[in-house]
């Protein structure tokens, strides 16, 4: 059954591609279809990266609430956006080459989240929770500097700080495509590999280690993967906060399983298909640009909620 | 064999275990009994090299169990930890199946495959394999844990309270079943607070208080009423009712 839901699943994300690619397609074609392209093939990796990154951090750390997105990814890139505008100025950052600023973007998350993860981590991972718990508290340490450089800012300047704040998919240039789609692949299958210790995983640590498990590596690993996904996914658009958690709640009520190798690419097909679907809905039916990361944060937010609420009268 | 020598474990000013020197021989149903905060379970995790002592060794045939890396441990020995997490939407089968990992790493083969057959039917769980492990009750549902540590076929399997919270059918259920496992010819070393259970199932018993072993052997010629009554702080006795060993309270 859960094969078969996830199938269905692929499919309906096709057909959603195949939507948002030819609705009132007008000449001149080959242009219109460049620019559809890029921005679709933007909403898949970045939602497919999202999906599986937030099954993987999930199961590491033993709890379906969290997302690598509350961790501070996005509080780390909002205050680099912030820094890079008041250090080089709003015109000579636009000046820099898309595929360069995103690939240093790119580095300096993943530099800054392996940094943490290996100073946490050196002695084993039997207390993620406080990694995760120092990773809010940087990440609101992060967000409160942030907000320290825009005051410094003057209002041209704050425009485009706040302008990087929303996640947008029209920005997305097509020289960002190949390294993104290359990381994002690689990190993807890796994580699939990493399925059936994933499983195990789940058991919780000892249980874990005492069937075979090396739960401290595979930790490390799975982490990386996280980063590389979250970080890749994050210097392309934006931040997308509750995406992943959106996805994975959803792909986990569709697809009957606890199997990884079943759940990551369900949560990843979910992910591209909700940021698909909700371009569709909201560029070509409503004619609005902008709203859909929001009402992602905003559905998302509510999920959030509704989980902590169940678990509570659970 | 296990032999465990000068094992000490500090957590804070406690001395969890306090320079435990032991030898387990090979064969039948070990219980480790005590008092809660005895050690018991410390005991059990060191011994599985989950935790590391501050001091002494565990030996486990003439391999020093901390030095090995997890998975040459878990060909070893198995271990079902206390309170064990249930995954949601998991089978029976799937469950029980983790047993073999040690085995395959997570490409399993028709051997396995097998064994898995093997270790739901020795456990009478073929008729539950496809149901959810969350949809079953809590003696089944340890029926299921027990069976994993079987699949993973070491020739130790160390258990911790795998009777915690079953009512005397389904505690008395287990207990024939791991009496056959350790009959077939694997050791079967587990920590267990029912009294009367560990008198009519463990051929030998290791007796733990404030982290020290009080006494170990085997049960008849070790646990007497005084041992109880000194272990548990409370006066006991054991009896022989028609042929089977039974402690009484008072």
């Amino acid at each position: 059954m859960a094969g078969n839901r996830l199938i269905a699943l692929a499919l309906g994300l096709l057909a959603l591609c195949a939507l948002l690619l030819l609705w009132q397609l007008r000449a001149p074609y080959g242009f219109i279809l460049e620019l559809r392209g890029v921005k679709l093939a933007a909403l898949v990796m970045v939602g497919a990266a999202t999906g599986a990154a937030t099954i993987v951090f999930q199961t590491l750390v033993g709890n379906r609430l969290l997302t690598p997105g509350i961790v501070g990814f996005d509080a780390l890139y909002l205050f680099l956006q912030a820094l890079l505008v008041f250090t080089l100025g709003a015109s000579v950052l636009a000046s820099i080459p898309a595929g360069l600023s995103f690939l240093a973007e790119t580095a300096v998350m993943m530099g800054a989240a392996m940094l943490l993860f290996g100073l946490f981590l050196r002695k084993g991972s039997d207390d993620l929770i406080k990694l995760v718990l120092t990773a809010v508290i940087l990440g609101v340490l992060l967000r409160g500097l942030e907000s320290l450089v825009l005051r410094l800012l003057d209002p041209s300047e704050f425009a485009v700080v706040q302008q990087a704040g929303v996640a947008s998919f029209g920005a997305v240039e097509a020289v960002q495509l190949l390294p993104a789609g290359l990381a994002l692949s690689l990190a993807l299958a890796a994580s699939l590999w990493l399925a059936p210790a994933l499983d195990l995983a789940a058991l919780g640590r000892t249980a874990a280690r005492s069937l075979g498990l090396r739960h401290d590596r595979l930790v490390m690993q799975g982490l990386a993967l996280v980063a590389v996904l979250v970080s890749v996914s994050t210097a392309l658009v934006g931040p997308v906060t509750f995406l992943g958690l959106l996805a994975a709640s959803l792909a986990r009520a569709l697809i009957p399983s606890a199997r990884h190798s079943v759940l990551i690419p369900a949560s990843a097909l979910m992910g591209a298909a909700i940021l698909v679907l909700g371009q569709f809905v909201f560029e070509r039916l409503l004619g609005q640009q902008a709203a859909l990361s929001v009402v992602i944060e905003f559905v998302g937010g509510l999920v959030f909620l509704a989980l902590v609420l169940r678990r509570r009268t659970a | 064999m296990i032999e465990i020598e000068g094992l000490t474990l500090t957590r804070g000013t406690l001395r969890v275990l306090d320079d435990v020197t032991l030898t387990l021989p090979a064969g039948g149903v070990t219980a480790i009994i005590g008092p809660n905060g005895a050690g018991k379970s410390t005991l059990l995790n060191c011994l599985a090299g989950l935790i590391t002592p501050d001091a002494g060794t565990v030996r486990i045939d003439d391999a020093d169990i901390h030095r090995l890396r997890e998975p040459e441990r878990a060909l070893r020995l198995s271990l079902l930890p206390q309170g064990q997490t249930v995954v949601p939407r998991l089978s029976v089968r799937e469950l029980v199946s983790f047993g073999r990992w040690p085995h395959h790493r997570g490409r399993p083969g028709p051997e396995d495959r097998a064994l898995v057959e093997a270790a739901l039917a020795r456990f009478a769980l073929i008729p539950l394999a496809e149901r959810l492990v969350e949809e079953l009750s809590g003696g089944q549902r340890q029926r299921v844990l027990v069976a994993m540590a079987f699949a993973q076929a070491t020739p130790w399997m160390l258990l911790d309270e795998p009777l915690a919270a079953l009512d005397p059918r389904h505690a008395r259920d287990i207990m024939e079943r791991l009496h056959e496992v350790a009959a077939s010819g694997r050791s079967v070393l587990l920590v267990v607070h029912d009294l009367a259970i560990a008198a009519r199932y463990a051929q030998s018993c290791i007796c733990m208080k404030n982290g020290r072993i009080l006494a170990a052997g085997p049960w008849e010629q070790t646990v007497t009423s005084d041992l109880l009554s000194t272990l548990y702080d409370t006066p006991l006795r054991l009896a022989d009712v028609e042929g089977q060993r039974i402690i009484l309270a008072g």
